[in-house]
C-alpha cells in the first residue's frame, strides 16, 4: 500500500460580474475614452480615483473633474519577478503616483529599465493600453515623463457615450490540495475497493467518510474501522430531473445508506431495481466500475430486509 | 461591566507546510491543549466564535470543517468571522460581557501552503482599481517601506535590527518557524529583503475566555482584559498616509493604553517597517519589551498571528514576566484595521 499524503492541483477560478455605480462607471469609461477623472470631496480635494462615499464625512460624493495625466511618485517598490498576473511582464515599479489635480495616489506600475532609474518625487505619465474596455488596465503603465506639468483640473459631467455600468472580472488562483490524514487513508482505501472510517475512541460511533474528529466529542478519531461492504437504505427519493452533464436516465433512486459497522449513512445512487420497488430497509451492496475510484452505485443484495430497529438511530 | 480575562492559550508549532494534516487535523490538538489547561471539556463551553478564511485552502466552508474539532453537535453556541482570530475574540468578549455566556473558546487557524500566500492575498483588495493589478502583500508593504524611508522615519539598518531581534528571541519559543538569526537576504520587493518579511506557513491558535469568577476558577493567575478596541482606515492606499497608522493610535486610546505604562507589546507587525509605524503609534519607548515570542517576523499563519499576540501577552502575565501589556493585531494591506487590547494581572 502507498503511504504519504494524497495531494492534487485545485483551480479556484472567480469570474465576478459587478455593477460599477454613476462614480466608478464614469472613472472607467472614462480611461477607455483616455481620460482620467477624480471626485470632489466635501473639503474639495479631488481624490483619484474616485470614491463614491467621502473617507472622512462618508457623504456622497458625485462632484467629478478630470485631473492632468501627469503626475509625480509618491512613493514606489521594485518589483523584481513579475509573476504572468502583473501589468507589465518585464521587472517593474509599484508605484502611488498623485496625478496633477489629485490630492490622492492612484496604484499603477511604472514600466522602468531598473531601481535605479525609480525615485520618490520623479514625474511620471499615463502609457494608454492600445486596446481598452473600460478597466484599471487601460491604463497599461506610467512611464518617466520630462515635459511640463498637465492642465489644471475641470469639471466633468462624467457623461460618456455607451458608458460601462458592469465590468467582469476574472481570477484564478491555483492550489495543490491535500485532504489530510483521515481523508488520505479513505481514499486510498477507496482505489483498493474498500470502505474505510474512523471510530470515535469516546462514543464508539464510526464516521465514513471520516474527517479526523467526532463531531459530538470534539476529540480526534484514529481506529481505522472497513465496513461495508453491503448496506441497508435507511431513506431515499426518486429524482425526476435530470442533471446536466450526467449520463443517467431519470427516474432513479437516490439512497442514504448505512454501510454494516458505519454509525452514519451515506449517500448514493440505487439502481438495478425498479424506482417504484425501493424501500426503506433494503439490504444492498455497492457496484465498482473500472477505472473508477467510488462506488458506480448499489444494488439490492438479495437478502430480506432490515428491521426497522436495527437501523432507526441512522435514518 | 463585567470583568473578563483570558484563563488559557495554546498554538500548533508553525510550519511551512502541513499537508499530512486537514485544517480540523491541525486545529485538535491545540483545542485540546487549551481545554485541558483548564480542565474543561469541549461541551462545557458557554460560547465558541473562531476566525478563519476559506481563500487561503481554497476550501468551501472549511471552518463548518473544523467546528468538528468542538464538538458541535448537539448544537452548540457558535460564531465565525473571516478574520483574524483577534477580531473572533473581540466578538467573544462582548458576549460575555452581555452576560449570556461566562466562558468562550476563540480558535483561529490558516494553511496557506496549498495556496500561493502572495495571490491569494490580492483578492481581498478593491476589486475595480486594486485587484486587477494583483499587487502582492509583498509589494503593497513595500510602498509604506520606501515611504518611511523617504520621511527619514526609519532606515535599512533599523528594519534589519528589528528582525534580528525578533528571530533571536524566537530561538526561546517553541513554536515558532524562523529561529535564530537569519540573513536579510536579497529584495523580495525593493526596499524589503527577505528578512524584513514574514516565512509563510500553516498554523492555528486558542484562546479561552472567561468572566469573573469563572476566570478565577478556572486559571491561577487570569490576564484580565482592562480594555480593547478596533478602529479601521480607509481601503484606498492613496488617500492615507503610510507612515502613520492613526487607527492603531485610536483604538489604543479607546483601550486605555496611554493611560499608564505598559511593560511589554505584542505587536502584530507582519513586515520590519511596519513595527516602526506600529511603536510610533503607539508612543513606546525603548523601556517596552516588544514581541519577546518573536512576534509574526518569526510565525505569520494567516488568521492566527493577530491571536497569537493577545495569547502570547496573556501567557506573559500569566508567569508572572509582565503586569500590564499591550497586544495589538492588524488585518488588511498597510496596517488598514487594527486592533489594541490592554491586559493586566490581578
Amino acid at each position: 500500500m502507498t503511504t504519504g499524503t494524497l495531494s492534487a492541483p485545485l483551480v479556484v477560478e472567480f469570474p465576478f460580474t459587478r455593477s460599477l455605480g454613476p462614480v466608478q462607471s464614469a472613472f472607467l469609461t472614462g480611461l477607455r475614452e483616455r481620460t482620467v477623472l477624480g471626485v470632489r470631496t466635501t473639503d474639495g480635494t479631488v481624490l483619484v480615483p474616485p470614491v463614491e462615499y467621502d473617507p472622512a464625512t462618508a457623504e456622497e460624493l458625485r462632484e467629478l473633474v478630470q485631473v492632468a495625466e501627469t503626475g509625480t511618485v509618491t512613493t514606489w517598490a521594485w518589483n523584481p519577478r513579475p509573476t504572468g498576473k502583473h501589468p507589465l511582464g518585464r521587472p517593474f515599479a509599484w508605484v502611488l503616483v498623485r496625478l496633477d489635480g489629485a490630492g490622492s495616489s492612484l496604484l499603477h506600475v511604472l514600466d522602468a529599465p531598473s531601481a535605479a532609474a525609480v525615485s520618490t518625487g520623479m514625474r511620471v505619465r499615463v502609457r494608454w493600453a492600445a486596446e481598452r474596455t473600460g478597466a484599471i488596465t487601460d491604463i497599461a503603465c506610467f512611464e518617466p515623463y520630462d515635459g511640463a506639468p498637465g492642465d489644471a483640473p475641470e469639471e466633468h459631467s462624467g457623461d460618456f457615450a455607451d458608458a460601462v455600468s458592469l465590468v467582469t472580472l476574472p481570477a484564478r488562483l491555483d492550489y495543490t490540495y491535500s485532504p489530510g490524514r483521515a481523508q488520505t487513508a479513505h481514499l486510498r482505501a477507496l482505489a483498493e475497493r474498500r470502505i474505510v472510517g474512523e471510530r470515535c475512541p469516546e462514543c464508539r460511533k464510526v464516521y465514513v467518510p471520516p474527517r479526523g474528529a467526532c463531531p459530538t466529542c470534539g476529540v480526534p478519531t484514529g481506529e481505522r474501522v472497513e465496513v461495508g461492504p453491503k448496506g441497508t437504505v435507511t431513506t431515499y427519493c426518486v429524482v425526476n430531473i435530470k442533471a446536466k452533464g450526467l449520463d443517467i436516465e431519470v427516474p432513479y433512486v437516490y439512497a442514504h445508506i448505512a454501510l454494516d459497522g458505519a454509525g452514519l449513512a451515506l449517500h448514493g445512487r440505487l439502481a438495478g431495481i425498479p424506482y417504484d420497488q425501493v424501500r426503506m430497509g433494503m439490504r444492498v451492496e455497492p457496484v465498482w466500475k473500472e477505472g473508477q475510484r467510488w462506488p458506480d452505485h448499489y444494488r439490492p443484495a438479495g437478502e430480506p430486509d432490515a428491521d426497522y430497529d436495527t437501523y432507526k438511530e441512522l435514518v | 461591566m463585567r470583568e473578563v480575562a483570558i484563563v488559557a492559550f495554546g498554538q500548533s508549532d508553525h510550519v511551512p507546510d502541513s499537508a499530512a494534516v486537514s485544517e480540523v487535523e491541525m486545529l485538535m490538538p491545540v483545542l485540546n491543549d487549551v481545554l485541558g489547561r483548564a480542565a474543561l471539556k469541549a461541551g462545557e463551553i458557554d460560547f465558541v466564535c473562531s476566525g478563519s478564511s476559506d481563500y487561503l485552502a481554497g476550501r468551501a466552508f472549511s471552518f463548518t470543517m473544523a467546528l468538528d474539532g468542538v464538538g458541535a453537535w448537539p448544537p452548540v453556541a457558535e460564531s465565525h468571522v473571516e478574520m483574524d482570530g483577534a477580531w473572533a475574540l473581540y466578538e467573544a468578549w462582548v458576549k460575555l460581557l452581555t452576560g449570556e455566556a461566562d466562558t468562550a473558546l476563540v480558535y483561529s487557524y490558516g494553511k496557506s501552503s496549498p495556496g500561493d500566500l502572495r495571490e491569494v492575498l490580492t483578492r481581498q483588495l478593491d476589486p475595480y482599481y486594486m485587484a486587477p493589478l494583483w499587487p502582492d502583500s509583498v509589494a503593497l508593504a513595500a510602498l509604506q517601506a520606501q515611504a518611511l524611508l523617504d520621511a527619514g522615519v526609519t532606515d535599512e539598518r533599523a528594519l534589519a535590527g528589528v528582525a534580528a531581534r525578533s528571530r533571536t528571541d524566537a530561538a526561546a519559543n517553541p513554536h515558532a518557524q524562523l529561529r535564530g538569526e537569519h540573513p536579510m537576504g536579497e529584495h523580495v520587493v525593493a526596499p524589503l529583503r527577505r528578512g524584513d518579511c514574514p516565512p509563510i506557513g500553516d498554523g492555528a491558535a486558542a484562546v479561552l475566555l472567561a468572566a469573573g469568577d469563572s476566570a478565577r476558577r478556572l486559571c491561577d493567575r487570569p490576564a484580565w482584559i482592562r480594555g480593547i478596541d478596533h478602529r479601521i482606515e480607509a481601503h484606498a492606499l492613496g488617500v492615507r498616509d503610510l507612515t502613520d497608522s492613526p487607527s492603531t493610535r485610536l483604538a489604543a486610546e479607546r483601550a486605555g493604553a496611554f493611560e499608564r505604562p505598559v511593560d511589554t507589546a505584542e505587536l502584530h507587525a507582519p513586515f520590519t517597517s511596519q513595527e516602526i509605524v506600529l511603536r510610533r503609534a503607539l508612543r513606546l519607548g525603548d523601556e517596552v519589551t516588544i514581541n519577546p515570542s518573536g512576534g509574526a517576523l518569526a510565525a505569520n499563519p494567516m488568521m492566527a498571528a493577530g491571536l497569537i499576540r493577545l495569547g502570547e501577552a496573556a501567557a506573559r502575565i500569566q508567569r508572572g514576566a509582565s503586569r500590564r501589556a499591550l497586544a495589538h493585531a492588524t488585518s488588511g494591506p498597510c496596517l488598514q484595521q487594527n486592533l489594541v487590547a490592554v491586559l493586566e494581572g490581578e
